[in-house]
């Protein structure tokens, strides 16, 4: 199976203050394309900002990260900006739907940044609406919506522009048992139907359970990985 | 959903927020009209008025009057084509609140010399030989619906009649066509044989047209020469430096009215940008998921950036068309008081300018910060 990510000695550094404090250390890492992979581990121990790295949401301090054959530590901040229009969708913990926008707004919101038409933009926002169950709601604002039924437009936002990989930190992590498992299982359909890679910062067991590959990090490494095929631990971790 | 409705949805987000500040917008612009329309008003003359007119008045004073006499002592000068009088008559239509200027003068030799101002041969007949008679501006009589025929009392407070009454009347002849608004003209022969005796013969100022405009200065010299020695000496000068003059007595109105206006701008940056700061602090998370989904950090700021300009353009938009609904009112009862009442299209197109230069000063700050955002420390703040 192809390889959509790459991460090669990845290290991030944040600068607060006076001090400079490693987050992630020699990262190395690859998934191919079509994997479920979450990321546990501990508060503080990197798994957010490797996410952000791995959708371009922020750069490394070292180290060479390459999503679907684009070196994202070498390109400029509006190449990325126009790459993850297309290539990455984002998923949120607090859903982070702009509340003066209906669903289906919500929905449209990335495709304004293509070159699709008006009625082309409300046909790809209102299919990807029904493909998350809510193709009834789309008239509807945030407020207007349960917590469930948010997450499923933040999904439908993710997908509308149809990217190969879905990056979701911790998209259970404000959602009862029951709607948690019913957004997991929606994940899971949108790897199975569509073919979407998805990586998932989680602290959930369950949501874990429903990956393929579980890799844990510890302290700005990773500490060790958990999946059906491995069963020794290769220097670069390749995933599935 | 387009990036304008995304615009006029982030402008509507807190709806009260939004209104008080465009109201806000809308009054500053109001008052910006109507304050650049009395600044014209106060120097539109000097642009407007022929440059062959001199006006002559008391050396002593602008109230003072000068005897009758000297109108056929001027006239006698060669420099001096045509000269006319008039006088600051007062006094209200009905109630004190309906003043509006109202002089007495010769019938001819005003039409004469106000050649601008428009009158049938017919009314200026009428009012020629009928001694009571009167003639009103067209927004005069449009405004209380005077008839030819009709009469016109009116009350005074500066000249009794002589037999002691305030109050006198006249009867319309007619009216004329002048451009400044509200005013009536009363026939001097009859003002000069009913008023009292201390108001007899005199008259408030003289205006001449001179023989040859390019030697009014050495007119002026000889109308002041003429008088120098006399009782009522003169103070002549053209028509644009009297009404500057005039202007002047009131204090520098232009300077006054761009005071007030800086003050009122001055706060209404402060309040806007006030707002668009608090509007802007409200929606760091929203901005970064903009960011996230592949806004560039410059669609940010030029978002954030247009809805400060739409709100300051429309408030502005808003009171420039409620003033210039309001102008042809305010010109019916402003207009005779200070001149012609007029909102220019010059001053719309200011009050646009100047809205879009706000929008611009007050949406600076958000757009910038917008910019300088970053998508992970914003988001972390979530």
């Amino acid at each position: 199976m192809s390889e959509l990510i790459r991460c090669t000695n990845v290290c991030k550094d944040y600068v607060r203050g006076a001090e400079s404090i490693r987050v992630l250390r020699n990262v190395d890492l690859s998934v191919a394309v079509g994997t479920i992979v979450a990321l546990m581990g501990p508060s503080g121990s990197g798994k957010t900002t490797l996410l952000n790295l791995i959708g371009g949401l922020d750069a490394p301090t070292s180290g060479e990260i390459e999503v679907d054959g684009l070196r994202l530590d070498s390109v400029s901040a509006r190449h990325l900006a126009r790459w993850r229009v297309r290539s990455v969708g984002f998923v949120f913990q607090f859903y982070n739907l702009l509340p003066v926008l209906t669903a289906q707004g919500n929905v449209e919101l990335p495709l304004l940044l293509t070159d699709l038409s008006r009625s082309e933009r409300k046909r790809n926002a209102a299919l990807a609406l029904d493909i998350v169950g809510l193709g009834d709601r789309g008239r509807h604002k945030p407020g207007e919506l349960s917590g469930g039924q948010q997450q499923r437009v933040a999904i439908a936002r993710a997908l509308v522009s149809d990217p190969r990989l879905l990056v979701c930190d911790e998209p259970t992590g404000d959602l009862d048992r029951q709607t948690a498992d019913e957004i997991l299982e929606l994940l899971q359909t949108l790897h199975r139907d569509l073919g979407k890679t998805i990586v998932m910062v989680t602290h959930d067991p369950k949501a874990a359970d429903h990956a393929m590959v579980t890799l844990h990090m510890d302290k700005g490494k990773l500490a060790s990985q958990d999946d059906q095929a491995a069963s020794a631990l290769p220097s670069a971790r390749t995933v599935a | 959903m387009n990036l304008l409705s995304l615009l006029g949805a982030n402008l509507l987000r807190k709806p009260t927020r939004t209104s008080l500040t465009f109201v806000s917008l809308a009054i500053a612009f109001l008052l910006f009209m109507l304050l650049q329309a009395i600044s014209d008003a106060f120097s539109g003359g000097v642009s407007l008025a022929g440059m062959d007119r001199i006006v002559i008045d008391s050396r002593y004073s602008m109230t003072d009057n000068l005897p009758l006499s000297h109108v056929q002592q001027i006239r006698s000068l060669d420099d001096v084509e045509q000269v006319t009088h008039m006088n600051w008559f007062g006094g209200y239509y009905r109630e004190p609140r309906n003043s509006f200027a109202t002089y007495p003068v010769d019938p001819v030799s005003y039409f004469d010399i106000f050649d601008e101002q428009i009158i049938s041969g017919e009314t200026l007949s009428r009012f020629r030989n009928i001694r009571i008679s009167a003639v009103a501006s067209e927004a005069l009589a449009a405004h209380y619906s005077w008839q030819p025929g009709d009469t016109i009392p009116i009350m005074q407070d500066i000249f009794p009649q002589e037999n002691g009454s305030w109050s006198w009347q006249f009867e319309l002849a007619g009216t004329f066509h002048y451009s400044g608004g509200q005013l009536l003209l009363i026939n001097y022969e009859y003002f000069n044989e009913a008023v009292a005796g201390w108001g007899k013969d005199q008259v408030g100022w003289l205006v001449g047209r001179v023989a040859d405009p390019p030697e009014v200065d050495a007119a002026i010299r000889k109308i002041d020469g003429l008088f120098e020695n006399s009782s009522d000496p003169t103070r002549s000068t053209t028509e644009d430096e009297y009404r500057r003059r005039f202007a002047s007595q009131l204090g520098d109105v232009g300077e006054i009215s761009s005071m007030i206006l800086m003050a009122v701008f001055f706060t209404i940056i402060l309040l806007t940008g006030n707002t668009a700061a608090q509007a802007f602090a409200e929606r760091v998370p929203e901005l970064a998921v903009m960011k996230t989904l592949g806004f560039s950090d410059r669609a940010v700021a030029a978002l954030v950036l247009a809805e400060a300009i739409a709100l300051c353009v429309s408030g502005g938009i808003f009171g420039t068309g409620i003033a210039l609904l309001l102008e042809p009112g305010l010109n019916a009862n402003l207009g005779g008081m200070i001149g012609s009442f007029e909102m220019s299209g010059r001053s719309a197109a200011y009050a646009l300018v100047l809205a879009t230069l706000l929008g611009l000063v007050v949406g600076a700050y958000p757009a910038v910060s917008a910019m300088r955002l970053t998508i992970v420390d914003a988001l972390r703040e979530r």
